[in-house]
């Protein structure tokens, strides 16, 4: 076969004028949190005792878990902790953004018939896969450059340009590594959503087995990419060779996949596809069966990721009064109430923060139907005998049972794991479960809002960044000193803290009432707007 | 001299088999119509001529090459249009076409784009997100012609498009024609064939069933005939006489092409008020073939 390269070029064109602003984006946006957080832990932790006095805060089994193993915890230079404490979860976004961005230029592409459209050009058999990896290599060698020279520039002692260089590359090599990963998935598997599925477990296991490994076993943490890149031990001996094993093994993952690309018809895949039911059964017949049906595979999936949040936070809750006593920032964060222990108050700090995570597949569950709009699906509903309001109502019921789920695995995974590490006597069981589950009807409230804009038919950003508000409001509360009018504006902060406030039902039934005239006012709006598609 | 070439072409899927033994030839300057019902194999039949599936068995040539060695050379002198076009939706229909041009190493013909644009009305530009069917079909006929090809593979082209762009699209095919371009034009829409080709080929499940000039294949058409008459025609004792609906002495009913001549004499003997005939069409044609295994009819 002559040619099977031909024309990658002209592709690279192509992809590069649809995702350049993507791609710029994803980018500027590693830049920016990167370069912000450096220049954070310089104001943060000025001196050498409070470097000190945070890295001994690290060495404990959770954190290492989640955002991997401390090196030169001894001598907690500012590099040493950039590396260790940004770096992990840096790699792990990179790697979803490889995921993001491969898959749309691959199996979607392919899926969606466009490939072959290009095919029918003078174009070689491989010359999609092929422009897809470059783009993806040349935005990570832009990244790695960008990232390296940048912390450099910021002159801090203990980042050197070596180190400084190693740190964006460790960046750039993750990322080509899930793209050649990605690209072998896009191989496998006849669907794009089938490819993302799989390429996110392939990150999602990775990041796990670190995760296992650095915590018992070191050997373990060699089976995963993200084991490989991190033992480079950025700015403290930033060893390149693992950075070098990453790439070869990545360059042998890509060979695979061009080779399966290269035996493989247009459209199919090496994975057996299930034949679907014939008929649908009793629960799918119904609009909010179908609904949920039509979620099926992300709720399940959240739930998973909040309950494992939930209890990798729980997990530390019992060496809290420990581990933050000392600690000033934490006082402030926290903003310290004298006489109820530290623990109990650390506790309700996280059921804020994990009724906030759990609010976001609750929104994205209602607004699905905007999705649905969008895509011209939901005409064909409502040309049926179906009334609006029995359609976006049963979005709305969707979304509750949503939240019900969402906070309730994140509430079963902390107090699992925090009534494993606290004494009973502080807090048992049912009162940690509690002090998640009381935010219920703030995140009704949030779903009241949404269902508004729904309605409203347009803005429908505004919920996220209301969210986004909220969140900020709950995570920086404390060192930004909001004022009592702005933090007001967020219905999380009406909740009564349990266990260390007193459960207050009017304000819960308040809100639930509030959130309910939302749901009401949207489902009004939507009956009298124009629907789109 | 054939442009295309193919023989005993089978593509299996796993356990499906999608084609089973498919022969195709088009000629310099003909049109070919390929025609088959959902699901028969027409676009199977045509990624393997572009070299985007590989055929499980057989061969297939285009300008004497091999359609999957040597895909990307045979690319530079086609334009393939397919049924269901999908697009970017955050470029325009006019860059689309400019991209497509210059993939095949040509340079936009800025005159020949722009009277294509004319001709099929087509604002190019949208973004192709805001684009409906018919229109991003639009965009992929215009970057087709708009290429200087010496064949054209058109998958089911007009699907979507109004009764006036079909028009438009037949009198370009026609002028590809008169050039002495040819043409391979997959459809189900049976008089869009009829008017644009010089010959047809018929598939299903997988095989082709019929294949010629239209004129070889009409001796297998029938001819429909409205009859009036003073007395009952006996049409039970008639062979070759198909849907026969009989109301009073009123009748219409399709006649085998080669029965004619008895049918017309046997007629004749109960006193004709009134014969009208309608010609045979494609479409009778097709529906014979399509109802063959269902209805068992003689040939």
């Amino acid at each position: 076969m002559k040619g099977q390269f031909n024309q990658v070029g002209s592709i690279l064109k192509l992809i590069l004028r649809r995702d350049r602003l993507r791609i710029s984006l994803w980018v500027l946006g590693f830049w920016v949190v990167t370069i912000l957080t450096a220049v954070a832990f310089e104001d943060l932790y000025p001196t050498d005792s409070d470097r000190q006095e945070i890295a001994v805060t690290m060495e404990n089994p959770a954190i290492t878990a989640l955002i991997g193993k401390g090196y030169g915890l001894d001598n907690y230079t500012e590099g040493a902790m950039m590396a260790h404490q940004m770096l992990a979860f840096t790699l792990l976004f990179v790697a979803v953004m490889s995921v993001l961005l491969v898959i749309r230029h691959t199996r979607s592409e392919e899926e969606e018939g466009r490939v072959e459209l290009i095919r029918a050009l003078p174009t070689g058999r491989l010359a999609n896969l092929a422009a897809t990896i470059v783009v993806m290599v040349i935005t990570y060698f832009v990244l790695a450059i960008l990232i390296g020279f940048s912390l450099f520039a910021l002159g801090i002692d203990s980042m050197d340009l070596n180190g400084s260089l190693l740190y964006g590359i460790a960046m750039g090599v993750t990322g080509i590594f899930f793209a050649a990963t990605t690209a072998l998935c896009a191989q496998l598997s006849e669907t794009s959503r089938g490819a993302i599925g799989l390429s996110f477990l392939i990150v999602g296991v990775s990041y796990l087995i670190r995760a296992v490994g650095d915590v018992s076993n070191e050997t373990l943490s060699w089976l995963s990419p993200f084991g490989w890149v991190l033992a480079s031990e950025v700015y403290v001996n930033n060893y390149w060779w693992t950075i070098g094993l990453t790439l070869v093994v990545s360059l042998v993952i890509l060979f695979f996949a061009f080779y399966l690309n290269s035996i493989r018809d247009l459209g199919a895949g090496f994975l057996p596809t299930r034949g679907g039911k014939r008929h649908a059964s009793a629960f799918t017949k119904n609009q909010l069966g179908l609904t949920i049906r039509l979620q099926k595979t992300s709720i399940i999936s959240w739930a998973v990721v909040l309950f494992v949040f939930g209890a990798t936070y729980g997990s530390v809750l019992g060496d809290t009064d420990t581990y933050f006593a000392e600690i000033e920032m934490m006082k402030e964060v926290m903003a310290i109430q004298d006489g109820i222990p530290m623990s109990l108050q650390f506790v309700t700090m996280v059921s804020s923060i994990m009724a906030v995570l759990s609010t976001i597949p609750v929104i994205m569950s209602l607004n699905k139907l905007k999705k649905e709009e969008k895509r011209n699906r939901t005409e064909q509903v409502l040309a049926t005998a179906m009334s609006r309001i029995k359609f976006l109502g049963s979005y709305l019921i969707t979304s509750l049972l949503v939240s019900l789920i969402m906070l309730g695995s994140s509430a079963v995974g902390l107090a699992l794991a925090g009534a494993q590490t606290m004494d009973e006597e502080t807090a048992s069981f049912m009162e940690l479960m509690n002090a998640v589950m009381v935010y219920l009807p703030a995140v009704w409230l949030m779903v009241g809002v949404a269902a508004v804009f729904i309605g409203l038919g347009r803005l429908n950003g505004v919920t996220y960044a209301y969210l986004g508000f909220v969140f900020v409001v709950i995570y920086f509360g404390g060192v930004l000193q909001f004022s009592d009018t702005v933090k007001n504006l967020s219905p999380f902060e009406h909740i009564p803290a349990i266990p260390v406030d007193d459960f207050q039902f009017w304000i819960l039934f308040s809100l639930t009432i509030i959130a309910v005239v939302l749901m009401m006012i949207g489902l009004v709006f939507y009956r009298r707007r124009d629907i789109k598609g | 001299m054939s442009v295309l070439k193919a023989r005993g072409l089978t593509k299996h899927f796993g356990k499906v088999k999608a084609l089973n033994g498919v022969d195709l030839e088009v000629n310099e300057g003909e049109v070919y119509g390929f025609i088959g019902p959902n699901g028969a194999g027409k676009s199977t039949t045509i990624r393997i001529l572009l070299g985007i599936l590989k055929a499980t068995s057989g061969e297939a040539q285009i300008f004497g090459k091999d359609v999957w060695e040597d895909a990307v050379d045979i690319h530079k002198r086609i334009a393939y249009v397919p049924g269901d076009v999908n697009l970017w939706s955050n470029l325009t229909g006019g860059e689309i076409i400019d991209y497509f041009t210059k993939m095949r190493g040509a340079e936009v013909d800025l005159k020949r784009k722009e009277a294509l644009i004319e001709r099929f009305q087509l604002d190019p530009t949208k973004k192709c997100g805001t684009y409906s069917k018919g229109n991003r079909q639009k965009v992929a006929l215009v970057s087709a012609f708009a290429a200087d090809a010496d064949l054209y593979i058109l998958d089911e082209p007009t699907s979507g498009l109004d009764p006036l762009m079909e028009r438009i699209f037949q009198e370009t095919i026609t002028e590809l024609k008169e050039e002495g371009k040819s043409v391979l034009l997959s459809s189900h829409i049976l008089s869009e064939v009829e008017k644009l080709c010089d010959t047809v080929g018929i598939i299903r499940d997988g095989e082709m069933i019929e294949s010629g000039s239209l004129k070889e294949l009409r001796h297998l058409t029938r001819t429909i005939l409205y009859v009036e008459t003073k007395q009952k025609i006996a049409l039970d004792d008639l062979e070759g006489i198909h849907n026969a609906v009989v109301n009073g002495l009123s009748y219409e009913f399709q006649v085998d092409t080669e029965r004619l001549d008895d049918v017309m004499k046997h007629i004749s003997q109960s006193g004709v008020i009134k014969i009208e005939s309608a010609p045979p069409t494609l479409e009778d044609l097709f529906m014979r073939h399509y109802e063959g295994e269902v209805g068992g009819v003689q040939s």
